[in-house]
């Protein structure tokens, strides 16, 4: 059983358990499936600064704050007792790609030569890390939702809005990802 | 149950008029708070779905950087078949929820919000998409990625956070 949850779970398994945090969600408390907005009650439990975006009943969202502390949890025991111990599969091509930038881990979940604590002070880290997280954190509350909210719960329930919105994430992700990140891996 | 329907009436028009779909405390015209007052012990079942969340993100592998590098470059399908057949099981779940009226396990009536389509949908979706490529991560993954022990990207996950905040601060100024 261990053995056969160590592996990489293939997309028809991990898809359709991800699918079902929709209903569980919804069943167990009447709650939109959403991450993001984690990140807004964390600004109004820790720093409102009168902005009225910010003061509102932080208290009666914390079960999102709740969901996001057990996906950390999450995280750590499938770190600790759940990982392959084979580095990630990546295409062919791509493993060509990165070679070429110096990246030639796989073993991680985020390439270890680009995100640590030295590369930060680097411009290549400053980007990245800050300028990456800034737009994620940025661009989910402006556009409404993330890849959970939009992705996932919107498109369940058939919203214009989070189609719209997912068609955005996809094409923000292909133009960077493929015209601005070479340049950034060459720094 | 006439006063409760208008009230819920209200929630929903607040929460279309609003941007920001995903709070329903910001529900200022709501007095009747359709939602019941539990414990704040009774949020562990969210923590629990969180753990098993957080588990099936990372042996999904969709939290790893390099699955995401590759869905960006059409290089693999496997993104494509998880965000695919999770949306699809959901369409099914909410179509079945709706169809035989199922109710919470408190006997609540599910409910769902209609979003109203505006600008920040596309400007706030490119930009969380640039930044969704640069990191690998969108927010539920940068939690799981700390996790399994990429402790620097408690930094980004700061830097979502400030984001978020500055979205927050320059709101009024921004197209909606």
């Amino acid at each position: 059983m261990l053995e056969f949850l160590r592996q990489p779970w293939p997309w028809y398994i991990a898809g359709p358990l991800i699918g079902l945090m929709v209903p569980l969600l919804l069943i167990i408390g009447n709650k939109s499936f959403g991450i993001s907005s984690s990140l807004r009650h964390i600004c109004a439990a820790c720093l409102p600064a009168k902005v009225p975006f910010f003061t509102y009943e932080w208290k009666n969202e914390a079960w999102n704050l709740f969901l996001v502390a057990g996906i950390l949890l999450g995280g750590i025991i499938a770190g600790q007792w759940l990982l392959s111990p084979e580095p990630v599969q990546v295409n062919p091509a791509l493993a060509e790609e990165l070679a070429g930038y110096g990246i030639r881990n796989f073993q991680n979940m985020v390439p270890v030569e680009l995100f640590n604590w030295n590369t930060l002070f680097s411009a290549k880290g400053l980007i990245l890390m800050l300028g990456g997280g800034f737009l994620v954190g940025f661009g989910t509350r402006y556009a409404g939702g993330c890849t959970s909210g939009h992705s996932i719960m919107g498109l369940s329930t058939l919203q214009l809005p989070s189609l719209v919105a997912t068609i955005c994430f996809m094409a923000g992700g292909f133009i960077v990802a493929n015209l601005v990140l070479p340049f950034i891996l060459k720094i | 149950m006439s006063a409760n329907s208008e009230n819920e009436i209200k929630h929903h028009e607040f929460l279309t008029q609003n941007a920001d779909f995903e709070v329903r405390s910001l529900d200022a015209v709501c007095l009747n708070e359709s939602e019941l007052k539990h414990p704040w012990w009774y949020n562990f079942k969210y923590l629990v779905a969180g753990i098993l969340f957080g588990i099936i993100l990372v042996k999904a592998e969709v939290i790893s950087w390099f699955r995401i590098q590759e869905m960006f470059r059409l290089q693999s399908f496997h993104m494509y078949g998880v965000i695919g057949s999770a949306v699809m099981v959901g369409i099914i779940s909410v179509w079945l929820i709706r169809k035989f009226n199922i109710k919470t396990i408190y006997g609540e009536p599910i409910e769902f919000v209609n979003r109203k389509l505006n600008k920040g949908n596309i400007i706030g979706g490119l930009l969380f998409g640039s930044g969704w490529a640069l990191t690998g991560a969108c927010p539920g993954p940068l939690f799981a990625q700390i996790g399994t022990g990429a402790t620097a990207t408690i930094i980004t996950l700061f830097s979502a956070i400030f984001g978020t905040w500055c979205y927050g601060l320059l709101r009024d100024k921004l197209p909606h």
